[in-house]
């Protein structure tokens, strides 16, 4: 009766697991996040001092007010005597002015620091984004998409959170704090020193504090990840999961990442639970303290009742602004670890990386020729530690046709990969017109070569949009060509909005043979020199297969071609074909020529001729 | 549709929802926050016990000051030495009480708050995951996602701190003001009246705070959709090299959510700094009417002492209370958010006719949430206009009973929000242990009939019969357990292999899950690095296309079904992998009544009979051989006919084969 363990169902693999962190690499991820942010600040120098300033102008108009009040508190017994209002007016005026410095800073230093902190999120949002889209496949694959949606969401909200709510009120606590101790000691040292004493047992408190939240937070920071990946996930497949009655394995395992990320948070927050109310006793007694020695001083005449009174002012002042620290701490040990982990992503280096000097392919001799020839040349490679493709050798002429066959694993949707650049090669190259792919800029690549995929994806959006991908920029009547060339107007015309029906989320509102067509439009409309069709017609019906063989046809003229299939029908159109098994060609020739030979290839084509009965 | 709730913003689902769905229950976001007490209802003693933790904590703290104004009056001014040290240790003393005191407060909340987000964080998954298909297309996912992370820590922060400064805060005012009252009642007055405005002031804060709150919510939801959809489609975009495209529109979202953030802060700056003026204008005030009070002998020294000390004291509940009811508004906002996908009652759910009892496959739950929106679903699914008069529960023969006999009756089916249906009357018989082969162009609808049986959407009209009995009326788990269904697209989950074979079937012996592969013909298990349990990746992506289908059918041949529904079950694979999977699934299909969606002959092979559907209708049924002969539409849709030998055009076929004997 005992379902297995909950932890065992994510299984092995060979990628490490995002680790809690601590001690060494601690230090390290801090200073990795602070150069990130430094950064970030870099472009904003000017509006930052400005709103430093305006915190100071603030603060010193707040501080300006206990004093005035204990000057006005000695100014009492003169006014008894002399009946003389003028200084307390003039006390009453520079008190109102300071008010309203107070106001008018305040004001612009939250507008700006919002205004700040917006730009500095907007900058990160970007990078982050065009990051994750630079980043390899092979990253994304052990990353996850629940953690790039993560780091993307909520912890840049952290760090949203922090300038919104925090940051004003921790720069204006740490000046209140160093500006309410200088004054203290300008005006009483011995007193003021009294007070110093409670400092001690502060930074122990404190450095107690940020080391063990800065861990706490960490946490916290991985674990919503984790809850977040299981909730994409979910309900990414809901319908699997109702089908097959997942729903109650489901919530355990949700139900064990939900509680490991209440525990994070619950660590958070009894840390807090010691640390304010720590900082809040050692203020009450340094209050009773000056209570004490401050009388003391008062009765012996070492010292003026105002002082006193500004003394038991500012120390609500002093003590007050440290727990406001440390509750905008909190927020901001959040977001720093969210920093953290971002920083880490950004200093993640695409293991696919495009060259630092880029060189451009030759041109296409002339306009007939429209295709580049391809060559792979002694290419190994695996996918972590298996082999894929022990040693590959291949060389496809400009404008030739390839069809690429054999059994399902055999490495075919691999080989497409690499031609893709999705990949590199762990040895060997993969050359277009004898240029390296390495060597190429993304764009230009991306321009000469174009994947169509096994698993198509839609955005959200309408029918149009989606196969304008293929071709940013394309007018609705090239749209419309591509659809028609491939057979795929009659449906979009019979909905209800055509070319402008939304089709849902991940392409839900259509059919899988539907959106296939709509994958295969985009590639009709990039026509690019080098196309590679990864199993593009699979989920059609035969006479839409022909429909779209004949568009390929056409388009194909004068480009390079490697179509995968497993229907060999597709197999008709190509001027080639290359058996492969296990990552070996083991077949190459014309159609006719391998049926004629009683290979694999004949085999398999005896095969698909009887199933076609 | 309109939008579930009065303040719901259209862009937030899409347009196209289920017109027929009732609007739930239109809340403010305050009613939505009150309701969520439900969830505190476990830690009321908690609660009760922390505010008066609370309560007393501000109380000492407010009793400082006054000894301080014992000290200066008795002390400085009079010259009494004795008192001093007594008075200056009770004042540490009752700073000590202060500490402890709120020591327990937070040790105490903190569990309180953080379980109850992590409550209402279950509960919406629990809710989500009974949720129909069609809700979970109609949402963006990023909205879904936004509410249950965002929106779930926003409410944990106010019930942290709001609930219990809002009480102390106000004890704080009343407390402070009585105090000061008794000391001068004219000064007291005036500083209590004083602060009044400052009220003024948050409530038409929180106003407009709210709706860019609400704006600000909603555009950070957007931006969450669009960066989950570049996750998940991270691979179209990098073959089709459209990264800055994407980047394009990813930085467009997020400079709307800028606008709103500068404007958000810029509300806020007005409001702050109106808030701290007026503290200190009452400082000011107090200043100079004290000193004139202090001069005519109406007070101390030491009471304007104390008077200035317990102002400051208000300073801050008066400026937290600007904050607090900013998050408040922020929790409410959430909550309305939280609760209008609470009050989204699954659409399809046990009927009456199927017993409530069957349906607990969460015991633990039993909280009234649930009863009630389950009741209200149950209303709607049984009396409302949904589906015309239909037989009530045929009482099922005993000999058919479980022997998975399949009938479709006059089947339609409307996509909610589709001008028209896509099923106009499906009729058709599937005996037991049959297999019948369905037949269609592209977008016929063969996906969407499949989807019906289990109950992933329900019909628009007509009937579903298992065993004679209407699929509406078999309890939902064990109508999804005697059907099973392999999808066109093979949904994996980054688990290991293990676990997404047996998926459903939670206590699957490694015997069974090894059978099911084998049938799936998926050996090449055995070579992945650390075999069953080898994680497959996200959507099993460390797999080929051929591997990916080939799990997913075991997974549907695992669960022994008496009706199996493959769509489409050997689009990925080879031509010989084909054959051996075909060879292996008609032994397992022998025991089963199966609906097998096929576009190519040779999947068609598997059938025993073909159904042809065309036109939203079961346009015929006959063996594969006699559809070809009479049905052209048939023949069009089979025929090799220009496929194959290029220039072999008109090739006719060469016959039919069956399956057994490849
Ligand atoms: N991302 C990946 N990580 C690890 N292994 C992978 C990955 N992608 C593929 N493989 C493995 O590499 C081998 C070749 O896969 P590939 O996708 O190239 O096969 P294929 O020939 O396209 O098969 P199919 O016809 O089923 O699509 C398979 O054994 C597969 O399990
Ligand atoms: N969620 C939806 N909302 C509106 N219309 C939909 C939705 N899903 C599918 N459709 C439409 O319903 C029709 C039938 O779709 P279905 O997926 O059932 O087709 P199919 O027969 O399975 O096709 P294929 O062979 O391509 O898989 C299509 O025209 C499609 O556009
Ligand atoms: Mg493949
Ligand atoms: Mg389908």
């Amino acid at each position: 009766m005992s379902a297995p363990p909950a932890e065992a169902w994510r299984g092995v693999a060979a990628e490490q697991q995002e680790d809690e962190i601590t001690g060494k690499l601690g230090t390290l991820l801090r200073r990795r996040s602070r150069r990130l942010l430094t950064d970030l600040l870099g472009p904003y120098r000017r509006l930052v001092l400005v709103i430093f300033l305006l915190i100071v102008a603030a603060q010193l108009a707040a501080l300006a007010g206990p004093w005035l009040v204990g000057v006005g508190i000695d100014q009492i017994p003169q006014l008894t005597r002399t009946r003389n209002a003028g200084p307390i007016a003039l006390i009453i005026i520079a008190f109102a002015a300071s008010v309203l410095v107070q106001a008018a800073a305040t004001r612009s230093y939250i507008a700006g620091i919002g205004r700040l902190g917006g730009r500095v999120v907007l900058e990160l949002r970007r990078r982050l984004f065009a990051h994750f889209q630079r980043l390899p496949i092979a990253f994304h694959e052990s990353y996850t998409s629940g953690r790039v949606i993560s780091r993307q969401v909520s912890d840049i909200d952290s760090i949203s959170d922090m300038f919104d709510e925090s940051l004003a009120s921790l720069v204006s606590a740490v000046l209140s704090l160093l500006l309410v101790g200088g004054g203290m000691l300008l005006l009483d040292w011995h007193l003021a020193l009294v007070v110093m004493a409670g400092f001690p047992p502060l930074i122990w408190l404190s450095i107690w504090f940020r080391r063990e939240s800065a861990i706490a937070y960490r946490q916290t920071r991985t674990r919503i990840a984790q809850v977040i990946v299981q909730f994409v996930e979910t309900f990414g497949g809901i319908r699997a999961v109702q089908s097959f009655r997942r729903e109650s394995r489901n919530e355990d395992i949700f139900g064990e990442l939900n509680q490991a990320n209440a525990d994070a948070n619950l660590r958070s927050q009894r840390l807090l639970a010691v640390y304010f109310p720590g900082v809040t006793l050692v203020g009450n007694l340094a209050i009773g303290a000056v209570l004490l020695y401050g009388g003391l001083r008062v009765i012996d005449h070492q010292m003026q009742v105002g002082v006193l009174v500004t003394f038991l002012l500012y120390l609500q002042r002093f003590f007050e602004p440290l727990i406001d620290l440390s509750q905008f701490y909190s927020a901001f040990q959040s977001a720093t670890a969210a920093l953290e982990k971002i920083s880490g992503v950004l200093d993640e280096a695409p293991s696919v990386p495009e060259p630092e000097l880029p060189t451009s392919l030759p041109d296409a001799g002339g306009p007939a020729a429209r295709g580049r020839q391809v060559r792979f040349d002694h290419v190994r490679f695996g996918y972590r530690d298996s082999t894929v493709l022990p040693d590959l050798n291949l060389a496809i002429p400009a404008g030739q046709t390839v069809a690429l066959v054999g059994a399902t694993g055999a490495g075919k949707t691999t080989i497409a990969r690499l031609l893709a650049r999705m990949y590199d090669p762990l040895q060997g190259s993969v050359l277009l017109d004898g240029v390296d792919v390495r060597q190429l800029a993304d764009r230009a690549l991306r321009h000469e070569v174009v994947l169509i995929t096994q698993e198509n994806f839609l955005f959200s959006g309408s029918i149009a949009d989606n196969i304008e991908l293929g071709m940013p920029g394309a007018s609705r009547s090239e749209i419309v060509a591509a659809a028609a060339a491939i057979g795929a107007d009659a449906f979009i015309s019979a909905l209800p909005d055509g070319y402008d029906a939304q089709v849902g989320k991940s392409g839900g509102r259509l059919s899988a043979g539907q959106r296939q067509l709509i994958s295969f439009a985009r590639a009709f409309l990039a026509a690019p020199a080098v196309l590679v069709l990864d199993e593009a017609t699979s989920l059609l019906d035969i006479p839409s297969e022909r429909l779209v063989q004949d568009a390929l046809r056409t388009i194909l003229t004068g480009r390079t071609a490697v179509i995968i299939a497993h229907r060999l029908s597709t197999v008709a159109i190509a001027d080639r074909v290359l058996v492969l098994d296990h990552g070996r060609i083991t077949e190459d020739g014309s159609p006719e020529q391998l049926l004629s030979a009683a290979g694999e290839y004949s085999s398999l084509h005896a095969s698909w001729q009887e199933s076609l009965a | 549709m309109p939008p579930t709730t009065a303040s719901s913003p259209q862009h937030a689902r899409d347009q196209l929802t289920a017109p027929g769905q009732a609007p739930a229950r239109a809340q403010t976001p305050a009613q939505a926050l009150w309701r969520l007490r439900e969830y505190m209802r476990p830690y009321y003693l908690m609660l009760f016990l922390m505010i008066t933790a609370a309560i007393l904590a501000v109380s000492s703290e407010i009793a400082i000051p006054l000894i301080t104004k014992s000290v200066i009056d008795s002390v400085v001014v009079k010259g009494i030495r004795a008192e001093l040290l007594p008075l200056s240790l009770a004042a540490m003393a009752l700073g000590a009480i202060q500490a402890g005191l709120n020591f327990f407060r937070r040790w105490s909340i903190s569990s309180a708050v953080v379980g109850m987000e992590k409550t209402i964080r279950d509960d919406l998954y629990h809710h989500l995951q009974r949720l129909e298909p069609a809700f979970h297309d109609s949402w963006q996912s990023g909205q879904l996602l936004s509410r249950a992370i965002n929106d779930l820590s926003t409410i944990r922060r106010f019930a942290g701190f709001g609930v219990v400064f809002f009480i102390t805060n106000i004890w704080t005012f009343l407390l402070i003001v009585a105090l000061l009252i008794r000391m001068n009642w004219w000064l007291g007055l005036i500083t209590g009246l004083v602060f009044l405005p400052v009220l003024v002031l948050c409530l038409r804060f929180e106003k407009r705070y709210r709706v860019l709150s609400r704006l600000a919510q909603d555009q950070q939801g957007d931006l969450a959709t669009y960066v989950e959809e570049a996750a998940a489609g991270i691979r179209v975009l990098k073959s089709l090299g459209r990264r800055d495209e994407a980047a394009a529109r990813h930085l467009a979202q997020a400079k709307l959510v800028y606008r709103t953030q500068v404007d958000k802060a810029r509300l806020r700056g007005k409001f702050w700094a109106g808030l701290d003026m007026v503290p200190n204008a009452v400082i000011g005030l107090l200043l100079l009417l004290g000193t004139l009070a202090v001069s005519r002998h109406e007070l101390s020294l030491g009471g304007l002492v104390a008077f200035v000390t317990l102002t400051l004291l208000l300073v801050w509940p008066i400026e937290a209370m600007g904050f607090i009811i900013a998050t408040g508004q922020e929790a409410a906002t959430a909550a309305q958010r939280i609760y209008e996908i609470f009050d989204t009652a699954p659409e399809i759910v046990n009927s009456a006719a199927a017993g409530d009892g069957a349906s607990h496959d969460r015991p633990g739950l039993t909280a009234g949430r649930w009863r009630s929106s389950r009741k209200a679903a149950v209303q709607r699914a049984s009396g409302s206009a949904g589906p015309p008069v239909r037989a009530r529960r045929t009482a099922p023969a005993a000999s058919t009973r479980g022997a998975g006999w399949l009938t479709f009756d006059q089947v339609t089916y409307r996509y909610p929000g589709a001008p028209s249906p896509v099923l106009r009357g499906v009729s058709l018989e599937l005996s037991p242990g049959e297999t019948v082969a369905l037949v269609g162009a592209t977008g016929s609808g063969k996906t969407t009939l499949l989807q019906l049986v289990p109950r992933l959407a329900d019909v628009t009209s007509g009937r579903i019969t298992l065993d004679g009995t209407d699929v509406r009326d078999l309890p939902l788990p064990e109508l999804r357990r005697r059907v099973a269904c392999a999808f066109e697209d093979p949904t994996l989950f980054s688990a290991s292999v293990r676990e997404n074979v047996a998926f459903g079937v939670q206590h699957a012996t490694e015997d069974a899950i090894r059978a099911a592969l084998d049938a799936a013909q998926a050996d090449f298990v055995a070579d992945l690095p650390w075999g069953l349990d080898t994680r497959i990746g996200e959507q099993g992506m460390a797999l080929s296309g051929g591997q990916r289908q080939r799990v997913a059918l075991a997974r549907a041949i695992l669960a022994r079904p008496q009706v199996l529904l493959l769509d489409d079950p050997l689009s990925a694979l080879d031509v010989h992998t084909e054959a051996r999977v075909t060879a292996a699934l008609a032994d397992v299909l022998t025991t089963s009544t199966a609906l097998v969606v096929a576009h190519r002959p040779s999947t068609v092979l598997l059938a025993d009979r073909v159904a042809l559907l065309a036109d939203g209708v079961v346009a015929a049924v006959g063996r594969h051989s006699e559809l070809l002969a009479t049905q052209p539409r048939y023949r069009h849709l089979m025929s090799a006919a220009d496929l194959g030998n290029p220039g072999d055009d008109g090739r006719t076929a060469p016959g039919l084969r069956t399956g057994a004997s490849r």
